[in-house]
């Protein structure tokens, strides 16, 4: 059932290749139906899911042999939010790109080909695998930017691509470093776990965990190697930029939980103090740039790598706990708030730049965050989501935000007090730049300039008021969703010690 | 009934829902739902009051979350200061939802009105049921949240916009430390209950430095919410907001959550060392109240001097705590509680009639509305402190307790007390006596649906005193119900008593002379005491001081960032392009002129020889013969040579 949630979108993909191109219903309702589709198998396997019970719905084929190369996949609970989190983003975002006219086949063949290929990364459980999906998720975001993008779209497509392959590079060669010191020689990401074949190579295995952290560093993206970021996603057209901050980002931090943390922990909490401050001045460097920031779109950018910062603050805070039992709540509270953050910034700031969307694409055609005012009295709607959104961002009790937050916060400082003390400031500087877009865009006098814009459509509705129910249900009830991760967080920790 | 305790937040929760989506079509438009859902709360909460009075106390929790060995859970508790505090925001809430139908008739959005003053009773008392730091947060932030939405609720207007911003931002900060505080007290006792935690300080697990300054870290919220010095600078631009808005949240429920904060977190603070905590508390509390009293005396907006006036008894309330006069602390917030309701209700009901804020446009409307008038005169009495009415019983305990305490304390309250009874009844003469100043008013008293909420109320402030004063044979009712076990108290003092009435009254003599007598023109006063006054008008420069040293560097480092962003990290990334840019060109002159050069030269040079060569190849047989005649000749030569 895996393989078919992770390929089902690939194949209407292809479908939608060989369809005739005026056939715009066809192709729509073909994406829209794999995509949905894929979603839905998804729901029957989280009905399945037995919470606790490690990896599951495993399938393993043998495909190249001699070199011990399988076709392995699963799901734990590190990974089943985050593929579930994949395919809503898809679903939602193909409902919003609805109006796009320009090369309608080949927009929507590579959306799909970029959701296989970022469920199959979740999934993977081979390394080669796993590095064959993470590339081919660099194509088609490539290819989205640079067509459908904005003015200087191949600039901001050439820097992603090459920047994110440099990374990818570096994984590459700490890839066959791991390879090559295992024995039997092997791809399998559990067996390399389990065998730690450079527990006793101090060298070797620094040499992999940076090979590994420039990949992901660059992916999350940690300080100082943001700004491919704020072009591309000012660049890509809404929904690349959803599916960018919603899913791309959390591929970076997924490798440092699922590869740096439980294979090189002894490294990697070496490493971890030095990893916490970059952290931690992304947090406050990226919510004090996005706080001067008048593209709203660059601005929600910026807040990406403050939340991002959030996310590497606990991963690290864990990962600087391995070894010490006395600390080993405040590491597996730390790391549930990390994965927990992963969805909720995935929801919520894919809720943000559909918003940006909404203003953008087809009514006011500007960004600047200085040239509206007073819109709250012509797009009610419009404007409470927007709260919503912003609120749950800077992380308000009772919205998704703060519970990962908050977890983050409190399983870091166990670790790391002052460190996590002056995080806690980013909190401040969050609100300021929130409150203070929402003033500049919706209160105040209206601005004439403004006054004919239409309230949401139900297209939009459509993409944007799921995800607001989400903020809501998972603030208050977080418990489904951190029980799953927790399990999954409890075996990881376990696994190392 | 205790067990259905987790009813009261529900209720108002479950109205906001229903008007935010049906709106309109509620009936009442949504203000008979809010009005209903918080009614009921309220009789439970009588209900849970009367128990409470006969001795029960209950406690639940449930599991939210769990991460490795820690469990948080949330829960909520029912004792004695939860139940007053139930009691206050309820009975004072429902009156204000009441009042609110009359004063926001025919505004556009009201059903929305209705639903965020629903969402913010359900955060409200979501905070004062809270067993733990973490529910207690939530609801902590949710008013918060309420509060920005309503002083913004006329978002139109740019300075209600920027007071909601500026209302939120400034508690932030204060949450901020109460965050950190939170996070410390976990990592030294591993839970977020108060019960645990508390016994971990009764028991020595958690004290020295690190309990102060846990303490202290707490306070920090309190200070921000409470709007005590130096955080206080949001409450007066929170005026922007809907007067009812103002008598709710700033004045009755929301504003005292910081005291209640400290009341209900007061181990704590009392197992300090020496009390270290609780001093802080105590100075911090004098200084917000003669502080903000002495700027209410130059203030002409009405609502602005109540404003002043809140931050100041809050202020005295920080003060009462602090000097281990538990009882007298929360006394005053629940006596506060209502005349503070009253007297902002009051100043709506003169805006509603007047459609201004400025008293000096006002004058002479004790005959336009008697009402108004009666309840208001009954409401700066109790707050001036004249006995027997409300605040009298509890400022003269604050003070008494002080007086006991500390004698720089003392002093401060006294003179604040003073300030206290001058302004407030500068704003009375203002506003009710002379003739009317502004041209083209037509005062008329406000409809029943306000001015019956405001006699429930006056009638609240006359007698709800007494419940606090030494009764022969069952004493003090209120300290019997709340008390903290281990800070005595003063018993009740009739000499002192006449001392702090005594203030009051010189108070009001001295506005008297000023404002309703006039035997000396305030104008005078004004320039003979330029530089105070000046520093009065001023604020003492709270807003320049920060505008100053916070908000400018912060806009300056942002921006400075940004520039940092985009031409260093960023210069730095495209330089790396750049420099592989550069690399390719060089590799493809390399390539082009040495590597390509050298197979052309190649080639050139074999078509070099194969040029010369081919004037060789004539394709002519006479040539030819010649080359082999002449071959034969050289070899004849050769031969022959040799």
């Amino acid at each position: 059932m895996l393989s078919l949630i992770i390929f089902l979108p690939l194949v209407g993909g292809i479908f939608i290749l060989f369809t005739s191109k005026g056939n715009e219903a066809l192709m729509k309702g073909v994406a829209l139906g794999t995509s949905l589709g894929s979603t839905i198998f998804l729901v029957f396997l989280t009905v399945l899911y037995k919470i606790g019970g490690g990896m599951q719905f495993v399938e393993q084929h043998s495909w190249i042999s001699n070199l011990g190369i399988t076709y392995h996949v699963g799901v734990d609970g590190l990974s089943l939010p985050l593929i579930a989190l994949t395919a809503l983003l898809s679903v939602l975002s193909v409902v919003y790109s609805w109006r796009i006219e320009v090369r309608l086949k080949e927009y929507l063949f590579l959306f799909l080909l970029l959701e296989t290929g970022m469920l199959g990364v979740f999934a993977a459980l081979d390394f080669f695998l796993f590095y064959i999906f993470w590339e081919i998720t660099l194509v088609p975001m490539y290819f989205l930017i640079a067509i459908w993008g904005g003015p200087r779209r191949e600039y901001a497509a050439i820097k992603f691509f090459l920047y994110t392959l440099v990374g990818s590079l570096a994984m590459l060669l700490a890839i066959l470093l791991m390879y090559f010191n295992s024995d039997p020689h092997t791809f399998n990401m559990l067996a390399l776990t389990q065998q730690q074949p450079l527990a006793g190579k101090p060298v070797l295995a620094a040499l992999a965990f940076w090979g590994f952290f420039f990949a992901f560093a660059i992916k999350v993206p940690m300080w100082p190697f943001h700004t491919w970021l704020p072009d591309a996603h000012v660049e890509a057209p809404t929904a690349g930029s959803v599916i960018l901050a919603g899913v791309l980002l959390k591929m970076g931090t997924y490798g440092f939980v699922r590869i740096s943390l439980p294979m090189l922990p002894d490294v990697f909490r070496a490493y971890a103090p030095a990893v916490a401050v970059l952290a931690l001045l992304g947090i406050v460097y990226g919510a004090l740039v996005a706080l001067a920031q008048t593209d709203l779109k660059k601005l929600v950018a910026y807040s990406s790598v403050n939340h991002m910062g959030y996310v590497m603050l606990g991963v690290a805070a864990a990962a600087a706990a391995f070894g010490v039992p006395e600390k080993a709540a405040a590491a597996a509270t730390a790391l549930n708030g990390a994965v927990f953050e992963m969805v909720a910034h995935g929801i919520v700031t894919g809720a943000l730049f559909l918003i940006v969307g909404v203003l953008y694409d087809y009514r006011a055609h500007t960004r600047g965050v200085n040239e509206f005012g007073g819109l709250g009295v012509r797009l009610p709607v419009y404007t409470g989501i927007t709260t919503i959104a912003m609120l749950a961002s800077l992380g308000l009790p009772g919205l998704m935000g703060f519970v990962a937050e908050f977890f983050i916060f409190v399983g870091s400082f166990g670790i790391f007090p002052y460190l996590t003390a002056v995080a806690v400031t980013g909190v401040v500087f969050t609100a300021a730049m929130f409150l203070w877009t929402l003033q500049r865009i919706f209160l105040g006098p209206v601005n004439e300039r403004w006054a004919a814009l239409p309230d949401m459509d139900t297209r939009e509705k459509v993409s944007l008021v799921p995800l607001a129910v989400l903020m809501v249900v998972f603030g208050l009830f977080p418990k489904p969703l951190l029980d799953m991760i927790n399990a999954a967080m409890a075996v990881l920790v376990t696994a190392v010690r | 009934m205790l067990s259905v305790a987790w009813l009261i937040p529900l209720l108002p929760f479950i109205a906001f829902w229903a008007i935010l989506f049906r709106g309109r079509r509620l009936p009442g438009e949504g203000a008979y739902v809010a009005i209903g859902a918080l009614g009921l709360s309220g009789l439970l909460s009588l209900v849970i009051l009367g128990q409470v009075i006969a001795g029960a106390t209950y406690e639940t929790s449930r599991t939210w979350a769990v991460m490795g060995r820690y469990a948080f859970e949330i829960g909520y508790r029912i004792d004695a200061l939860a139940a007053v505090m139930l009691f206050v925001v309820t009975v004072v809430g429902s009156l204000i939802f009441i009042y609110s139908i009359g004063y926001m008739h025919g505004d556009p959005r009201y059903p929305r009105y209705f639903a965020y003053l629903s969402l913010f009773a359900s955060s409200m008392l979501t905070l004062v049921l809270a067993n733990n730091f973490l529910l207690l947060y939530a609801g902590w932030e949710g008013v918060g949240l309420c509060s920005y939405l309503l002083i913004g609720f006329w978002f139109e207007r740019p300075a209600a916009a920027r007071a909601s911003m500026k209302a939120f931002l400034t508690t932030r900060v204060g949450d901020l430390f109460m965050f950190v505080g939170i996070l410390v007290l976990f990592a030294s006792v591993g839970s977020m209950h108060f019960g645990t935690i508390f016994a971990a300080v009764t028991a020595h697990q958690l004290t020295g430095p690190l309990l102060t300054l846990a303490a202290l870290l707490i306070f920090g919220g309190a200070v921000g919410k409470s709007a005590q010095v130096p955080l206080h600078v949001w409450l007066p631009d929170a005026m922007e907001g809907p007067t009812p808005v103002s008598a709710l949240i700033h004045a009755a429920t929301m504003v005292a959550a910081g005291v209640y904060l400290v009341a209900r977190t007061y181990p704590l603070f009392f197992g300090s060392p020496d009390h270290t905590a609780l001093t802080v508390v105590a100075y911090i509390g004098g200084i917000t109240a003669i502080m903000a009293a002495t700027i209410g005396i130059v203030q002409d907006d009405i609502k602005r001097v109540l404003a002043y006036s809140t931050i100041s008894q809050l202020g005295y309330m920080m003060l009462g705590l602090g000097v281990l006069g538990y009882t007298a602390g929360v006394f005053h917030l629940m006596t506060h509680a209502f005349f503070k309701a009253l007297l902002f209700l009051g100043a709506g009901s003169v805006i509603h009639a007047m459609n201004t804020n400025d008293m000096k446009a006002m004058g002479g409307l004790a005959r336009a509305m008697p009402t108004t008038f009666a309840t208001m005169l009954i409401g700066s009495l109790a707050l001036a402190g004249v006995p027997p009415l409300a605040g009298f019983w509890s400022k003269d305990e604050i003070l008494l307790e002080a007086f006991h305490h500390d004698r720089v304390l003392f002093y401060l309250g006294a003179v604040g007390a003073f300030v206290t009874a001058f302004y407030v009844f500068r704003m009375i003469f203002y506003t009710f006596s002379g003739s009317l100043r502004s041209q083209g008013a037509h005062p008329h008293e406000s409809p029943k649906v306000m001015t019956v909420p405001l006699t429930i109320l006056a009638a609240f402030s006359v007698v709800i005193g007494l419940l606090g004063a030494p009764w022969p044979v069952v004493g003090n009712l209120f300290h019997r119900f709340v008390h903290f076990e281990a800070a005595a108290t003063v018993p009740f003092d009739p000499s002192f008593a006449l001392l702090s009435t005594g203030i009051a009254l010189a108070g009001i003599l001295a506005a008297s002379v000023i404002y309703w007598w006039k035997w000396v023109p305030s104008a005078m006063l004004r320039r003979a005491l330029a530089p105070l006054y000046s520093l009065l008008v001023h604020k003492y420069w709270w807003d320049e001081l920060y505008a100053f040293a916070v908000i400018r560097p912060t806009v300056w480092a942002a921006r400075q960032l940004r520039t940092f962003d985009t031409y260093v990290i960023d210069g730095a990334v495209n330089a790396v392009g750049l420099i592989f840019v550069g690399l390719a060109r060089l590799y493809r002159i390399v390539d082009l002129y040495v590597v390509d050069g050298a197979v052309n030269l190649l080639g050139w040079i074999t078509q070099a020889i194969g040029n010369s060569l081919r004037h060789i190849q004539t394709g002519r047989a006479e040539n030819y013969l010649l080359v082999i005649a002449l071959g034969v000749i050289a070899l004849a030569v050769l031969g022959v040579i040799r």
